[in-house]
């Protein structure tokens, strides 16, 4: 493992200079004076340039290889995306300006938000929410002024357990009472249990479309009726929007609230290389509580609106994250309607082809046909006395960023596998192939995969230790 | 705790009876299963509890699970040596890593249990 930079001090160069102070040292107290060292690390700039280009090169990320990464759509970032967004018009830009100077960013927020409408079938699209969880909060309080206002004191919102893992988190945070609906064997919601649970106190059903199992809901239009005749709102977390864009409109078959993923769907960076955004769509009864302020067209200017009496408020500072818009915009607009659903259809495509090939060496709870992602099961290799992680961990031997593990709970020794749409065949039979080999090295030499990973930086880490004693600070005096 | 003599549910917690008292605790498969047990989460000692409702939750390296009361009743005591070190449920899962004790409102309820050759063919039937 190399040194971090504050171990590199030890140098005693440094890549800055400081001129010696001439003038009279005046109005400081001696108080606040330091007396030991910054800490800080002070390295020759050809030491910097290196110690991070070596950070660079032990990175894995989706410039260098295929990220299976279920549930989080790790698709290829085009680089036109951050040339557009990375330009001064855009990057200049101040959110106190005023809005006679920005026109071109309101107009492009605008068309973003009319486009997503367009794509989803929703009313109108808020784009304030910076990520997919804080999308789901923005809907779940939408839904809880609606209530509000109506004076109804609904307190339930019914998951799926097929449902994003962060949905029930998001409706307690907003106060309402989350109740677990269980699958069926199918995989899908048990309309019948659905049915039991739906009353005068729920306020949402609150589902993930295609399903964290990357099957389609088959009755979601008897879903949808069902929750709407017992007076309770439909929330779709749009997360695997990616498998129904140019097929499936959220807003034609009754979805109330919805949020989409820019950093999954529409092709921007996620993580570290975000930030992320997380808009919100509503149909139009529930238009006037979209967060404010809302960018609006009058003739041919654009502006903010806060004349918005109903809503939920901010929730976020300025607009939300703009630069993460442009990406996002630029992406639909090179794609166009035709293309949009191409990658929705290839998604589907590249899901199925893995997962017939994968079935061959892994347990399929779910057969299938499946949307844009499957869950596999490491469960017939136990007998091995291998798990999952082991698999998991192998394939970083192989130079291949393991798949999501052990989510969704429902399926026992998951492998959640999501190829998505711009992963070409060769890519996708390499991954089959490796998963192959592990299988048979799991029944040859099992010790081969509880030590691996052994080809990578830092080997097989203690995760309970690291879970159960963890270290948040960098203790400075070891790099002095 | 003989794990012979204990009940269990469908998702795997086990209860010992002696009188009113129900003792709880989850099967040494289910702690198998979680691996390394790093938080718990446990109940109010005073708290009433109806069947199914989640009292706890188990925080594993990979996952979290719930635990949910196999029958209702009031919280008399939990086990509080699980909060500094977890991994006790690991070690000894129908020893010294049971969660929480429970008066019983109702014994009837016990019926709804599996003895433990039902949940040994449980097991087998489903994992």
């Amino acid at each position: 493992m190399s040194r971090t930079i504050f171990e590199r001090f030890s140098d005693g160069k440094s890549g800055s200079f400081i001129p010696e102070n001439d003038c009279p040292e005046v109005g400081f107290d001696i108080l606040f004076q330091r007396k030991t060292p910054t800490g800080l690390p002070a390295v020759g700039e050809q030491e910097v340039i290196r110690h991070y280009v070596e950070l660079a090169s032990m990175n894995y990320h989706i410039d260098k290889g295929m990220y299976p990464l279920g549930s989080c759509t790790m698709k290829y970032n085009p680089v036109v995306n951050e040339e557009i967004a990375g330009s001064v018009q855009f990057t200049g830009l101040h959110p106190l300006q005023d809005e006679e100077d920005v026109q071109g960013a309101l107009e492009l927020i605008y068309n973003l938000e009319a486009a997503l409408c367009e794509i989803t079938g929703m009313a109108e699209f808020s784009l304030q929410p910076v990520a997919g969880a804080h999308g789901e909060l923005t809907g779940m309080m939408i839904a809880r002024d609606y209530f509000r206002v109506r004076k109804e004191n609904r307190k339930t919102v019914l998951v799926p357990d097929s449902a994003h893992g962060t949905n029930p988190a998001s409706v307690v945070t907003c106060g309402f009472t989350p109740r677990t609906v269980p699958s069926g064997e199918d995989g899908l919601i048990d309309i019948e249990i659905l049915g039991k649970e739906l009353d005068d106190d729920t306020a949402v059903v609150m589902l993930t479309l295609p399903n964290t199992l990357g099957l389609f809901e088959k009755d979601i239009g008897k879903i949808v009726k069902m929750a709407h005749s017992a007076g309770a709102l439909v929330y779709m977390d749009g997360a695997n929007m990616n498998a129904l864009l140019g097929i499936v409109r959220p807003g034609d078959i009754g979805i109330d609230i919805m949020h989409l993923n820019l950093h999954k769907t529409f092709s921007t960076p996620h993580g570290g290389g975000g930030p992320g955004s997380g808009p919100v769509g509503v149909v139009k009864h529930l238009t006037e509580f979209l967060p404010v302020p809302r960018v609006v067209k009058e003739g041919d200017r654009f502006g903010f609106c806060s004349d918005l009496e109903k809503t939920i408020g901010k929730v976020h500072p300025w607009y939300g994250n703009f630069n993460v818009f442009v990406k996002a915009y630029a992406y639909i607009c090179a794609l166009g309607a035709s293309g949009i659903r191409e990658v929705a259809e290839n998604a589907i495509i590249n899901a199925n082809y893995l997962m017939k090939k994968i079935s061959r060496h892994y347990d399929l709870k779910y057969p299938g046909p499946c949307m844009h992602e499957f869950v596999a099961s490491g469960r017939n290799l136990k007998k091995y006395g291998v798990r999952t992680t082991d698999v998991a961990k192998r394939l970083l031997d192989y130079g291949i960023h393991a798949p999501t593990i052990y989510f969704p709970l429902i399926v026992e020794e998951a492998l959640m596998i999501e190829p998505v749409e711009t992963e070409k065949k060769e890519t996708l039979d390499h991954f089959a192939d490796v998963m192959e080999k592990i299988a048979g090295e799991a029944k040859d030499d099992p010790d081969l995969l509880h030590r691996a990973p052994v080809t990578t930086p830092v080997r097989r880490l203690d995760e309970t230790a690291a879970a159960r004693d963890p270290e948040f600070c960098w203790p400075f005096e070891k790099g002095e | 705790m003989v794990p012979e003599d204990c009940l269990y549910t469908e998702d795997h917690e086990w209860v010992y009876i002696e009188d009113e008292i129900a003792t709880i605790g989850i099967s040494e498969y289910a702690a198998g299963e979680l691996g390394d047990i790093v938080y718990v989460e446990l109940p109010d000692v005073g708290a009433d509890v109806q069947q199914t409702d989640s009292i706890g939750t188990i925080e594993a390296v990979k996952t979290v699970a719930e635990l949910f009361s196999p029958i209702s009743g009031k919280v008399i005591e939990i086990n509080d040596s699980l909060i500094d070190d977890p991994e006790i449920i690991n070690r000894s899962p129908y020893e010294d890593g049971w969660f929480v004790k429970i008066e019983m409102n109702d014994k009837g309820e016990l019926d709804n249990l599996l003895d433990f050759g039902k949940y040994q063919e449980f097991l087998g039937e489903n994992h």
